[in-house]
């Protein structure tokens, strides 16, 4: 019993199960899934499929986040993927051609691809510190998303691109069996070879890990492509599910949301220790809390705040220095009594 | 000190020189920048005529006077090797906390306190965070940015326009000499730019934060009181955006929770370009000045060249990434 409690996963968890079954006081059928037109249908699923974005993003933050790096510019790549693919599909002479629509995918992925190496250009290479390696392109980001739509939105009307975000395959959305193919593929990646050790040991203590002959440069380096390549997976998702391109509000403020998910999975700040598994049901439960302010009725703009609370609670209970604080008090009264 | 005759006489005769040029290094960033200021300011007045009236450069001072005001509270927190990420967002609530308030008929001057103070304490409160508990920068002023901006969302999302006489009576005051303009909101970004540099040039408390950015460890076991200064740094930098906020609220005239959106990368690309470092300890409050104004001038260069904004953010972007790797290619050779 104590190992349960004990386990990363275990408070995540509730918080799930308890927002779950708030939901269920609200509206009786929320646990209901049903299976239409061959479709499995119902909240449960519209909450999967809603979290798939951020599920990407958070997979790759928390790598990031492992070697003790961030990356802000995620939200801006996610942008820029979306808007180039739009731009691409709605040059094309025939829309609905599923090559033109591969070419556009491959396009916006290649150019995630480049901004991931240019993050980890400017920290593993340049040794800027990430916070500002990544504002650069986080601001430039937006500009440069905004100058490929001309600064409209790119509507589309391709049915082959529409499957990515908004199609289903054996019943189940595709955005969620790409999500779990990636993340399933990244997990074994990370957790069957050295690479996920590696990581932690860059993030854990760069100089020791330097000294043991391992080559940090690369690894942090390898962490901001794959977060980028995981942003622009899912600016192809947000665009593909609305049939178009936003180069202002594509992915706004995700990064919070990201963090956040990070943070909720167990995943330390600080770098060195992490848990894909964690980030994954993290983005969850964030997904099930914006639909459960919808359901309760709750402003939506008090949504923001409850999220900052969040994070600054977590971030308290993650630092070490105010965990002594806390148990010293504590200790403290019990020898009193 | 030095036996005279032995080698030892040699390298001193050549350290001589080094050590008299080292601070001509120092100020390369801040050359830099002041040189592409004079570049920059030369094209826009070749390229279009008009630009060469003075009162184009008072209006960079009259539309930037709120971002001065804000990246002399970052220089601040950077110089001691902390960040801000905060600051737009608390430029934000300002805005909104003065809108409402003002809507509800409070008197000016009891709301203009009441919102210094809301936004000093909440730099006070992250500074704690950060020292005490051991919070790394970007992440306590991170949240300290969703929770203001969370705030901003529950008081309203609507934009609210300020209509109290005093507020705009502020606003609209235009001071005139020989025929040019600036408005009290510069008067009010000069004074507490002429504040921050004489505080951290002549002061004990200004020697100490760039100690305390120079080296944590060294300024600790000198005796300096590390707590307190960063924990000032931070409550400063919440005072300096509280008044930010409400200079934007007489530029605006309305407090809106999008205001000041991306402000705390102006601020930080104004501090860097300025040429103070990032990892803190070296930079200055003019050369700050310099890097609003060079922002400021690529505002203005961008609307006479008739581009679209997004070229600003571009613009921005690449002007940091150079500078940021200036900074490291003189700090390298030092």
């Amino acid at each position: 019993m104590k190992a349960v409690v004990r386990h990363r996963l275990f408070w995540p968890a509730v918080m799930l199960v308890v927002l779950l079954i708030g939901n269920t006081f609200y509206s009786p059928s929320f646990l209901k899934v049903t299976l239409r037109d061959g479709h499995f249908y119902g909240s449960l699923v519209d909450i999967l499929r809603s979290a798939t974005p951020l599920a990407l993003v958070a997979l790759g933050m928390t790598v990031v986040i492992a070697t003790a790096g961030i990356d802000l510019s995620v939200g801006s790549v996610m942008a820029i993927s979306g808007a180039t693919a739009c731009l691409w599909i709605s040059e094309l002479g025939d829309q609905n051609a599923v090559g033109g629509v591969l070419v556009a995918v491959a396009l916006a992925l290649l150019l995630s691809l480049v901004l991931g190496v240019w993050n980890g250009f400017l920290v593993a290479a340049i040794g800027i510190q990430p916070i500002i390696a990544t504002l650069i392109l986080m601001v430039a980001g937006r500009g440069i998303a905004q100058l490929i739509t001309g600064g409209q939105i790119i509507t589309v009307n391709s049915s082959p691109y529409k499957v990515i975000g908004a199609g289903y395959a054996l019943a189940i959305p595709v955005s969620v069996i790409i999500v779990a193919v990636f993340v399933a593929v990244a997990a074994v990646l990370v957790r069957r070879s050295a690479l996920g050790l590696l990581v932690e040991s860059v993030g854990g203590n760069p100089t020791a890990s330097r000294l043991a002959g391992i080559k940090s440069a690369r690894y942090i380096w390898i962490a901001y492509v794959f977060a980028g390549l995981c942003a622009g997976i899912a600016g192809l998702i947000f665009s593909s599910n609305v049939s178009s391109a936003d180069g202002n509000n594509a992915g706004n403020l995700i990064e919070l949301d990201a963090i956040l998910a990070v943070v909720i999975g167990g995943t330390a700040l600080t770098g060195g220790r992490f848990s894909i598994a964690g980030s994954i049901l993290g983005a969850v439960v964030i997904k099930t809390l914006d639909i459960t302010i919808y359901t309760v009725g709750v402003p939506t703009s008090s949504t923001l705040l409850f999220k900052a609370i969040v994070v600054i609670a977590l971030c308290l209970a993650q630092s070490p220095a105010f965990r002594a604080k806390f148990a010293r008090r504590r200790s403290a009264a019990e020898a009193t009594a | 000190m030095i036996d005279v005759g032995t080698p030892g006489t040699a390298t001193a005769v050549a350290r001589v020189p080094l050590s008299k040029k080292r601070p001509q290094k120092r100020h390369i960033p801040v050359l830099a920048t002041a040189a592409l200021f004079g570049l920059m300011y030369l094209v826009g007045v070749v390229s279009y005529p008009g630009f060469s009236d003075t009162q184009i450069l008072l209006n960079i001072f009259i539309d930037n006077a709120f971002l001065l005001v804000v990246a002399v509270g970052m220089t601040f927190v950077i110089l001691t090797g902390g960040i801000d990420l905060s600051v737009g967002a608390v430029v934000a609530l300002t805005t909104m906390i003065s809108a409402v308030l003002l809507r509800e008929n409070w008197p000016a001057g009891a709301v203009l306190p009441l919102v210094l103070l809301v936004g000093t304490l909440l730099g006070l409160a992250m500074g704690c965070i950060i020292h005490f508990f051991e919070v790394p920068p970007f992440i306590a002023t991170l949240a300290g940015m969703f929770l203001a901006r969370g705030l901003c969302f529950v008081i309203s999302d609507a934009s609210i326009p300020i209509t109290n006489s005093t507020w705009t009576g502020i606003a609209d005051v235009r001071i005139w000499f020989g025929g040019f303009r600036i408005t009290i909101s510069v008067v009010i970004a000069l004074v507490v730019l002429l504040i921050g540099a004489f505080v951290l040039a002549y002061t004990r408390f200004g020697r100490n934060v760039y100690a305390l950015g120079g080296n944590q460890q060294s300024a600790m076991l000198m005796g300096l009181p590390v707590a307190r200064t960063r924990v000032a740094v931070y409550t400063i930098s919440g005072f300096c955006s509280a008044l930010g906020g409400v200079l934007v609220s007489f530029y605006m005239s309305s407090g809106n929770s999008l205001h000041a959106q991306g402000m705390e990368l102006d601020a930080i690309a104004a501090v860097v370009i300025g040429g103070t470092v990032l990892a803190g300890g070296s930079g200055y409050v003019f050369g700050t000045v310099l890097g609003v104004l060079v922002l400021g001038v690529i505002q203005t260069l961008i609307t006479y060249a008739d581009l679209n904004s997004w070229w600003t953010r571009i613009f921005i972007g690449a002007l940091l990434f150079a500078f940021i790797l200036l900074q490291r290619v003189v700090n390298r050779r030092t």
